[in-house]
């Protein structure tokens, strides 16, 4: 096979995502004799080629920092972007495939599931599942095969819901499982999956990793799995790629090399990370900053539904607060709720700051009285995307940058340079617009934005969901220095490990509920499962009941 | 980005041939200023085909006071457009403004003064009104003035009991047919005209000059000192050169004017104020902006107010125009100015967008009505014709942010 790069000109932005059309990517897939085997040699920045080979039934992983390549490459894979648009070949048992489209390559059995999942919301399950596919004879739908052919493939999945479900009364792990049975019913070869399980909690997880398995035993189907969440790949995988910079690191075959997270990390960032949470030195835990009594909030869509039940916690000054728990717990709730009612309806309990009770009732009486709120969805609710990183960084504080209405643009500037440059920005300039950056970039400007406004309280919502290694331990050296300066930190995420590696101390929550309050002793992964399998004991053993409960000692 | 820097302060860039830099000179003049080339593009053609008429002096104050109440309700449009929503119902409030303009000065004899304030704050009252619903009460902002324009107009029947009132006072209609040369204070001056051409142009290349020197300062991409010397050259010419044209005829309208000076404020407020960042930053993204303590709300109840007051000043320029207050006035003005700020590259979705722009945009219609007016095309092919502009201007525009 003869490689010859035409990346020439104009170098990429960085951090920005690479899309094949007018850039000249180099993209090749061949796919051997016999057997599935792709191998995938794409030009990034640099000179070295990806190879990827995929057999016949067995499950690949992707692994790379964002911006690596990996989306460009199985985008390729399936037709999204077109045939000519990248140069070489994509080889499908021995013979070269020309996907113009993507029904192309669904023709061909090789299916694509996006990480935002590509559903009706008011459409139905089955309606959903043959979207694009319906079954119909001149056009007209014959719904007797529909929903027949729907439970069908739903069983296949494991969803017992009525195939009428429309698709919004579900979950979203039941949304995954529903794009699962329509890339079944494209008879399905090799099924792509992006980011699966980003956005599903563990149990939901567990579920759709194990029907992956149970797919391929029973059906021969071939999977690619792209990830970020380096336990499960290393759970379900036979072979792993490494993808940096686009390149091909390495592959680790299953049962022949060294097969755990550290070694994939490793390859991730180029060194190794001895400690992926980095040590918090001369960070004295002052006076309580913070606290919050009886705090309830009730749903704003379903009357009658507490979402945050009677919660009380406080943080003190220089210390990292974690609120661990399960997707769906209501710790974004309680922390919009305590951001100025940015959510839920009747909303009571006392808020105390500084040994003062305060009333927060919209965004900017919670920031006037230094509570910041960094959002888990920095796409939708976070960033403004088509802006610059400089309109982003300040917009929360164009009053300290303004006199008389009027925007100083000197200091704006000047300010929005000095956090690019502390926090590690990686852009081209500040006048790059933010839907240009890569996750990790993107988390930093939302820092950024927060850090400029000086609060006391800064909440992190999922601060490192969706975003790389190496970005994730700067952020954590950003949270550490803002313990150092005394200032209160609280992070909601339902990555375990990282609850535990960045905290002092820890709550635990579940339905809306503090289940527990464990300090960084006496916290572990299993203490915290414990104190949520608790509350659910509890909880049917006698219903309604329960304030916060003591666990854990 | 690969914009030049001659004097080489800050990071140099790599490609230096000086090929490549005019190359994205012309890609960039071409991306951020497609719609005034196009603009004098279409000028041109239409000069040559109608024998030098369409830029002679006194059709280009024509052309101005025909189409000032358009541009009037382009600027107020421009914000709400930016917030991702739109106004239906401008036509209709113009009409009404107009009715009660023609009320109390033809019938009730009352003075022009007290008349133009109660008709300004009648405006701000509709906007308020409007603007209650569509941020507080959150009914969407199509239906609510889809409404105002039927209840607007149908208020405009009622004042008017179906009549057209006229004629208005000349002090009325001082602000929409006269010429600066008329007031005399300005009369007493020779060449008035010419010297607010002068300092339009001191104004501009001051302008220009200092956000150049501003780019270097902070080292951001400013362009070569050639390209600056050009862009003065030619804000001096074309400001002495119009107002020079223009006192070929009677001089400035004090319409032009008074737009000039709605463009310079509204750019200032869209550009660098704080309300301004935050009405470019709800277009772009509702959630985030109130999550970053912008009260939203407010900031859209303020969109529509202010469109009210457009709303009015238009009236009130249109009523003086024509001498009369008619039940039909303003007829689909609305689309007029919507189309406006969409052929000046504002986005439908919200955020993007200038006030230059839509004043661009407005006059590109603006010069194709007239120009086909004198050619003696009829109304009906007019308006095709301005159907395909807009479409074509949008589309280009698109095609031209995705190649980006």
């Amino acid at each position: 096979m003869t490689l010859r790069s035409k990346r020439t000109g104009k170098g990429l932005p960085l951090g920005g995502s690479l899309t094949p059309a007018g850039r000249n990517e180099y993209a090749e897939l061949f796919i051997g004799n016999e057997r599935y085997c792709q191998n995938i040699s794409w030009w990034g920045t640099g000179l070295d080629k990806v190879n990827i080979q995929v057999e016949e039934g067995s499950i690949q992983a992707l692994v790379g920092e964002n911006g690596a390549g990996k989306s460009t490459l199985m985008n390729v894979l399936s037709g999204i972007y077109p045939y000519g648009t990248y140069e070489g070949q994509i080889l499908y048992h021995g013979q070269e495939c020309h996907f113009n489209t993507i029904r192309d390559s669904e023709k061909e059995g090789i299916v694509i599931i996006h990480q935002e999942l590509a559903l009706i919301p008011y459409l139905s399950v089955m309606e959903n599942i043959f979207l694009g596919n319906e079954q119909a004879s001149r056009g007209i739908i014959n719904w007797e095969k529909c929903r027949l052919e729907a439970m069908k493939l739903m069983e296949r999945v494991g969803l017992k819901e009525l195939p009428d479900t429309p698709v919004n009364k579900l979950g979203v792990g039941k949304q995954q499982l529903i794009e699962i049975a329509k890339a079944l019913s494209k008879h399905v070869k090799l099924l792509i999956l992006d980011e699966p399980t980003a956005s599903l909690n563990d149990d939901d997880s567990e579920k759709l990793l194990n029907l992956i398995l149970e797919l391929r035993a029973k059906w021969g189907m071939t999977a690619i799995i792209i990830s970020h969440k380096l336990n499960e790949v290393t759970r379900i995988a036979d072979k792993i790629t490494v993808i940096r910079d686009g390149k091909s690191i390495e592959t680790l075959v299953k049962g022949k090399d060294e097969f755990t997270e550290e070694r994939i990390i490793k390859g991730m960032v180029g060194r190794e990370i001895t400690d992926r949470y980095p040590a918090r030195v001369n960070c004295p835990i002052g006076e309580v900053c913070l606290e919050v009594k009886d705090w309830c909030v009730y749903s704003p869509y379903i009357a009658d539904r507490l979402v945050v039940d009677h919660v009380n916690f406080k943080v003190r000054r220089g210390e990292v607060v974690g609120i661990a728990g399960l997707m769906g717990a209501g710790r974004t709730e309680l922390a919009m709720s305590l951001f100025g009612k940015s959510y839920g309806r009747n909303i009571n309990g006392t808020i105390i700051k500084d040994g003062k009770s305060i009333q927060l009732n919209c965004v900017s009486d919670a920031i006037k009285n230094g509570i910041a709120y960094v959002t888990e969805d920095r796409k939708g609710q976070g960033l403004i995307l088509i802006q610059s990183i400089r309109e982003n960084t300040t917009l929360p504080t164009l009053d300290k940058l303004s006199s008389g209405g009027v925007i100083s643009k000197e200091r704006e500037i000047d300010v929005a340079g000095q956090y690019m440059k502390k926090l590690h920005i990686k852009a081209p300039g500040i006048y790059q617009k933010t839907k240009n950056l890569s996750g990790g970039n993107q988390q930093k400007v939302m820092l950024a934005r927060w850090i400029y406004a000086d609060p006391d309280v800064l909440i992190l919502d999922e601060p490192t969901r969706g975003i790389d290694v190496g970005a994730k331990y700067e952020i954590y050296c950003i949270i550490n220095e803002l313990a150092q300066q005394g200032k209160s930190v609280i992070v909601i995420s339902s990555e375990l490990p990282e609850v535990l590696g960045i905290s002092d101390r820890i709550y635990v929550m579940n339905e809306g509920r503090f289940v527990g309050e464990l300090s960084k002793k006496e916290a572990s992964q299993e203490n915290i499962m414990r104190c949520i399998m608790q509350s659910n004991d509890k909880k049917t053993a006698e219903p309604g009941g329960g304030k916060n409960h003591e666990c854990g000692e | 980005m690969s914009a030049e820097n001659s004097t080489g302060t800050k990071a140099a860039p790599k490609l230096p041939s000086s090929a490549l830099s005019k190359m994205s000179f012309l890609s960039v003049a071409i991306h951020d200023y497609a719609m005034f080339i196009a603009l004098i593009v279409i000028a041109i053609f239409l000069q040559i085909c109608t024998d030098g008429v369409l830029l002679a002096p006194i059709n280009i104050s024509k052309l101005v006071m025909q189409n000032s109440y358009i541009l009037i309700l382009a600027i107020g449009m421009l914000p709400c457009i930016l917030t991702g929503d739109i106004d239906l119902s401008v036509g209709s409030v113009l009409a009404v403004v107009g009715a009660i303009a023609g009320t109390m000065i033809v019938s009730m004899k009352m003075s022009v003064p007290v008349t133009v304030i109660v008709c300004l704050l009648v405006g701000l009252l509709i906007g308020a009104w409007q603007g209650f619903w569509i941020s507080f009460i959150r009914v969407p902002s199509f239906i609510v003035t889809l409404a105002g324009m039927l209840i607007f107009r149908g208020a405009t029947m009622i004042i008017l009991d179906g009549n057209t009132l006229s004629p208005f006072p000349a002090s009325y209609q001082f602000v929409a047919q006269k010429f600066l040369q008329d007031i005399p204070l300005f009369a007493a001056i020779p060449y008035s005209t010419m010297l607010i051409g002068v300092l339009i142009a001191a104004v501009g290349v001051y302008m220009v000059v200092h956000s150049y020197r501003q780019k270097l300062k902070y080292g951001i991409p400013a362009g070569s000192q050639w390209a600056l010397i050009v862009k003065c050259a030619l804000i001096v010419f074309v400001s002495l050169f119009a107002t020079y044209w223009l006192t070929k005829f009677k001089g400035m309208p004090i319409i032009l004017l008074l737009l000039g000076v709605l463009i310079v404020i509204y750019s200032f407020v869209c550009n660098k104020t704080v309300l301004g960042r935050h009405i470019y930053a709800l277009g772009g993204n509702e959630r985030a902006t109130q999550l970053s303590g912008v009260k939203t709300k407010w900031v859209r109840f303020l969109v529509f107010v202010n469109m009210g007051l457009m709303a009015a000043v238009a009236g009130l320029v249109f009523s003086a125009r024509l001498n009369c207050a008619a039940p039909s006035a303003g007829t689909s003005f609305e689309l007029d100015a919507i189309a406006a700020c969409y052929i000046g590259g504002a986005s439908a979705t919200g955020g993007v967008g200038t006030i230059i722009g839509a004043i661009v945009g407005g006059l590109v219609m603006g010069v194709l009505n007239n120009g086909m007016s004198i050619l003696g095309i009829g109304i009906d092919w007019q308006q095709g014709i301005k159907g395909m502009v807009l479409l074509l201007a949008v589309a280009f525009d698109i095609y031209n942010q995705s190649k980006k």
